[in-house]
């Protein structure tokens, strides 16, 4: 199993992390909402926090922004407290809902948030890089819910962040704004900024980051980049075709974890597809064989839902 | 991006600033339902009953013009209007999640508050200045002096509806906030003798008045020109700022503390 990550392994101790987490919890009642989380991100990663609904990504979020404060643990943004990060201008963030005043247009909005810094980029700037330049002397209550985000957006460009922190930002988002919404983020982080997004939609995550952390129950059970967080997802398939196969005795090989029957067509589940394939075209009578890995969406399922899925060591 | 340079500083005040100040002024001025509220309301109240008293007294006791008596308490009407709706958009901002929005900006609570109260204040400063004008044009006259006190007490006074209008403001997060406070502000300026002179109420309500918030007020505004300054009117005030302004920042401190 996975225990560190590339991109961290590179730069570990050698300057501050953008953000760390250490043993950060989160308690409401009986309810442990995140649970001795630890982790740490490089300045300049496009980092995605996946999981389902209810995982604890919106909680550790609030508690980065000082929004929420942890049960135990602590946060540091750019070796800071979260409360002073934001007042030095370090991180911004762009949440799910709510947060704009209607009565004000967009450009009004911008002059009033960029008021309250000691030093922004220029108003115009921001509503170009957000793409909102056009609608600028609309009013808020006027724009769609893309708009709005991309509004928030240029919010939490103005005081040129070293964090960007997006909540779930694409939520009630058509796909012509979520693929604009999108690349407008996208061409900002090329800039070097460090992006963290939560978010459960698995395609964002693969299309988007560098470095997928999957939560779940308020921890973290997978960390890497796409293609191991896919991998961690246990192996391959693979898929022949065997008139007269036996379920039973195909499940019996070793490195097989499940074996399934559909008329003349076997699929393997397995760690081992190179031994399974030799195995097949030489011991057996099978044909068409295919072999293919597992995608983001069986080792999201896999990680975020098996309940004695044991993943020690998965959490850095 | 540049770390720990000129950029990466807090910002004096906590936040505060003349252009959220303006800006908040111009949202208040470009609703027009405030507008009416605030400005054109108590000038209406006027024109209607006030130009018909013109000439007459306040009463045999008293030799100061009806009309200019009028003019003041329709100029505390104003102005506590004009505060209260100020004072309670914190309401509607709360519940639109704008307040969580600026959580996520450098402005401090305390600066948030303070801009709220400033905005109030220049609020129910035009409006006592309007309906001052609409009065003078309408042909009121006294000396200077009474002007400006009347105009100050008038202005001064509706701080006790600026704190009012953010303690119902931190106390209902809802958007109508304004539209339940409406009829109370009346009930309220009615108490306060703004409509008519509460010598023509019946005793019982006289009694309670006294301890209303905007009998104090409306008693000092137009002490220069009745000659009756109290100070029972003054410790009116002074109690009703105190606990409203009290009760708004415990409940201020219990919104902000909800992390």
């Amino acid at each position: 199993m996975q225990t560190e990550t590339l991109a961290s392994s590179e730069h570990t101790g050698t300057r501050t992390p953008a953000v760390h987490m250490r043993g950060l919890t989160k308690r409401f009642g009986a309810v442990t909402a995140v649970n001795q989380l630890d982790l740490r991100i490089e300045p300049g990663e496009v980092v995605a926090f996946l999981g389902p609904n209810g995982a604890g990504k919106t909680t550790t979020i609030d508690m980065m922004l000082g929004l929420a404060r942890p049960t135990a643990g602590t946060v540091q943004v750019y070796g800071h407290t979260p409360t002073e990060a934001i007042a030095r201008g370090r991180i911004a963030a762009v949440m799910q809902t709510g947060g704009l005043l209607k009565d004000v247009t967009v450009a009004e909005t911008v002059r009033m948030t960029a008021s309250f810094f000691s030093h922004t980029r220029p108003v115009a700037e921001v509503l170009e890089r957000a793409g909102i330049a056009d609608i600028k002397d609309r009013r808020v209550a006027k724009c769609s819910g893309g708009q709005q985000q991309r509004l928030r957006f240029a919010l939490a460009l103005l005081p040129d962040p070293d964090l960007m922190v997006l909540d779930e930002p694409t939520t009630g988002m058509d796909v012509e704004g979520r693929r604009d919404f999108w690349n407008a983020i996208r061409t900002d982080a090329q800039a070097g900024r460090t992006v963290l997004f939560a978010t459960h939609y698995l395609e964002e995550a693969d299309a988007y980051a560098d470095r997928i952390v999957l939560i779940r129950k308020g921890q973290v059970v997978a960390d890497g980049t796409a293609s191991e967080v896919k991998a961690l997802a246990a192996g391959r398939q693979v898929r022949a075709t065997l008139p007269g196969a036996d379920e039973v005795r195909l499940a019996a090989l070793p490195g097989v974890d499940r074996a399934e029957v559909r008329g003349d067509t076997v699929l393997l589940h397995t760690n081992d597809s190179d031994g399974i394939a030799r195995y097949l075209l030489t011991q057996t009578p099978a044909r068409d064989l295919e072999i293919t890995s597992r995608n983001l969406e069986d080792a999201f399922l896999a990680l975020t839902s098996g309940e004695d899925l044991e993943l020690e060591g998965a959490a850095r | 991006m540049t770390a720990a340079t000129l950029t990466d500083r807090r910002p004096a005040f906590g936040g505060f600033s003349l252009t959220y100040l303006s800006l908040e002024i111009r949202r208040v001025l470009r609703n027009r339902r405030s507008l009416f509220f605030i400005l054109v309301m108590p000038a209406v109240f006027f024109l209607l009953f006030g130009l018909p008293q013109k000439g007459q007294n306040i009463d045999e006791a008293n030799s100061a013009a009806a009309i200019a008596y009028i003019m003041i308490s329709l100029a505390v009407y104003g102005a506590m209007t004009a505060s209260t709706a100020t004072g309670g958009a914190v309401a509607v901002e709360r519940a639109q999640g704008w307040s969580r929005q600026l959580r996520l900006t450098p402005l401090r609570p305390p600066a948030y508050v303070a801009t709220k109260v400033l905005s109030a204040l220049s609020l129910s400063l035009l409006a006592v200045i309007v309906e001052f004008v609409v009065g003078a044009a309408g042909g009121v006259r006294m000396p200077a002096h009474v002007w400006l006190l009347a105009g100050l007490g008038a202005w001064l006074g509706s701080l006790v509806f600026a704190a009012l209008g953010l303690f119902v403001g931190y106390l209902a997060p809802a958007e109508n906030v304004m539209q339940f406070m409406g009829p109370i502000l009346a009930l309220l300026a009615l108490f306060g003798g703004l409509f008519v002179p509460l010598e023509v109420l019946p005793h019982v309500m006289r009694t309670i008045a006294k301890f209303t918030p905007v009998y104090g007020v409306g008693s000092i505004a137009r002490s220069p020109l009745t000659h009756d300054f109290s100070w029972v009117a003054v410790l009116n005030v002074v109690l009703w700022t105190a606990g409203l302004g009290v009760g708004a920042a415990l409940l201020f401190r219990r919104d902000t503390a909800r992390v």
